[in-house]
């Protein structure tokens, strides 16, 4: 068992995102439908559909999350944010009749986290959104948890092939408990291990060389 | 789109996930750098002709383009910080001398910033455990016995221990040396330590 000394920044709790976090920045590059209040002068190459020199007003675009944050305002001069299919009604049964069927990976990887920065955009929806999501994750855990705990020396890929981020990293601080623990009770814990950054290094090395 | 080459270091670190250190992207860096620039003297144009010819409707863009030097610095700062995060994990794992395939990989700021996180990771064992000092990246799992046997994994040369012997590290030689001596060794898949 390997003690680590690389620790990324992780993501934010919630609505907040960490501002170094490389997970938060990839998950705000999500891009959102949305719909232009106002005119863009200058923009228009933004909009590859059209070829005017602005983006005119009620223009339907889709925009990464990070832009849509940083342009929205709540009187909606600027914006507005369509929900994406996931947290709308139709989904949310779905997801709440029963959430351990569904493949969130395919989803969007990054359901919980996408869920929740869509609560900022003030929509009539944000309590139902919030409780799907919460309602989902509540009806998965169980099942993550459980086998992170008991797959043990085994190919987990079909395990997690169905889980969105936010459950994989669940998983995976499970199974490092699990292997810790069995490594423990081996007698093995006692064991002085080569690093595995230095041994990833060495590999890395042998395939520059090859290439 | 603006801020796509940022976003594409980020995924660069991203894709790397097991904190090895990739190349370091001048070239990247420089490219988003070049963007904030035409952005920022962009919004400077038309800020002025917002205010000298009273064309509030530009103020729209000038955001859009504001938010987008935001997100460039963003991804730049997090890019930096996440590299410094993973050359720190490098004293840890590999000691104070990195191998050269590494250093490699290092902007000349980069390498700076390790020698003086050693400088200040020594002056702070130095400065605790009494009169010798205390060296904090030793014994990363709770010692079971002072001395430990080894197998050697490949060539390393001599090696002296504390009371003068010199032992020869030669390929598949097994050996019983003080567990301090061997950590760093072990560490480096020099040595491999064989439990009995």
């Amino acid at each position: 068992m390997d003690t680590p000394s690389y620790f990324p920044v992780p993501p934010g709790v919630g609505m907040e995102e960490n501002f170094l976090s490389l997970d938060d920045i990839l998950l705000s590059q999500e891009r959102l439908p949305v719909r232009t209040e106002c005119v863009f002068p200058r923009l228009g190459f933004l909009e590859k559909s059209s070829d005017s020199q602005d983006i005119p007003e009620g223009t339907k675009m889709e925009l990464p999350l990070w832009l849509c944050k940083g342009l929205y305002e709540k009187k909606r001069k600027v914006l507005s944010v369509e929900l994406p299919k996931i947290y709308k009604e139709g989904w949310r049964t779905v997801f709440t009749a029963d959430p351990n069927v569904v493949d969130l990976h395919k989803m969007g990887p990054y359901y919980y986290g996408l869920g929740s920065q869509m609560l900022h955009f003030d929509s009539p929806e944000n309590p139902d959104i919030a409780n799907a999501l919460l309602q989902t994750f509540i009806g998965r855990f169980r099942r993550t948890m459980d086998s992170s705990q008991n797959a043990y020396n085994e190919d987990t890929s079909v395990l997690v092939g169905r889980l969105d981020c936010l459950e994989k990293v669940l998983f995976r601080s499970g199974q490092n408990g699990l292997n810790g623990f069995q490594c423990w009770e081996k007698g093995q814990a006692a064991q002085l291990t080569a690093s595995s950054l230095v041994l990833n290094y060495r590999k890395r090395k042998l395939v520059d060389v090859q290439s | 789109m603006f801020c796509e080459k940022a976003i594409e270091l980020i995924r660069e670190l991203h894709r790397v996930s097991d904190g090895q250190l990739p190349a370091f992207n001048e070239d990247g860096l420089r490219q988003v750098l070049q963007e904030m620039e035409a952005l920022y003297e962009q919004n400077q144009a038309d800020v002025s002709e917002a205010k000298a010819a009273g064309r509030a409707d530009l103020i729209p863009s000038i955001k859009l383009r504001h938010c987008c030097l935001l997100r460039n610095q963003r991804c730049v700062v997090a890019y930096l910080y996440d590299r410094l995060l993973r050359i720190r994990a490098l004293r840890w794992e590999y000691g104070s001398v990195l191998p050269a395939n590494v250093r490699f990989h290092m902007s000349a700021e980069e390498v700076q910033w390790f020698g003086q996180y050693k400088k200040s990771l020594a002056s702070f064992m130095r400065s605790i455990g009494g009169q010798e000092g205390l060296d904090v990246t030793q014994d990363m799992k709770p010692p079971k016995s002072l001395y430990i046997q080894v197998r050697c994994l490949k060539d390393h040369g001599e090696f002296e221990i504390d009371d003068g012997t010199v032992i020869l590290l030669k390929k598949n030689s097994q050996h019983f040396l003080p567990r301090w001596k061997c950590e760093q060794l072990i560490r480096q898949g020099v040595l491999e330590h064989v439990m009995s």
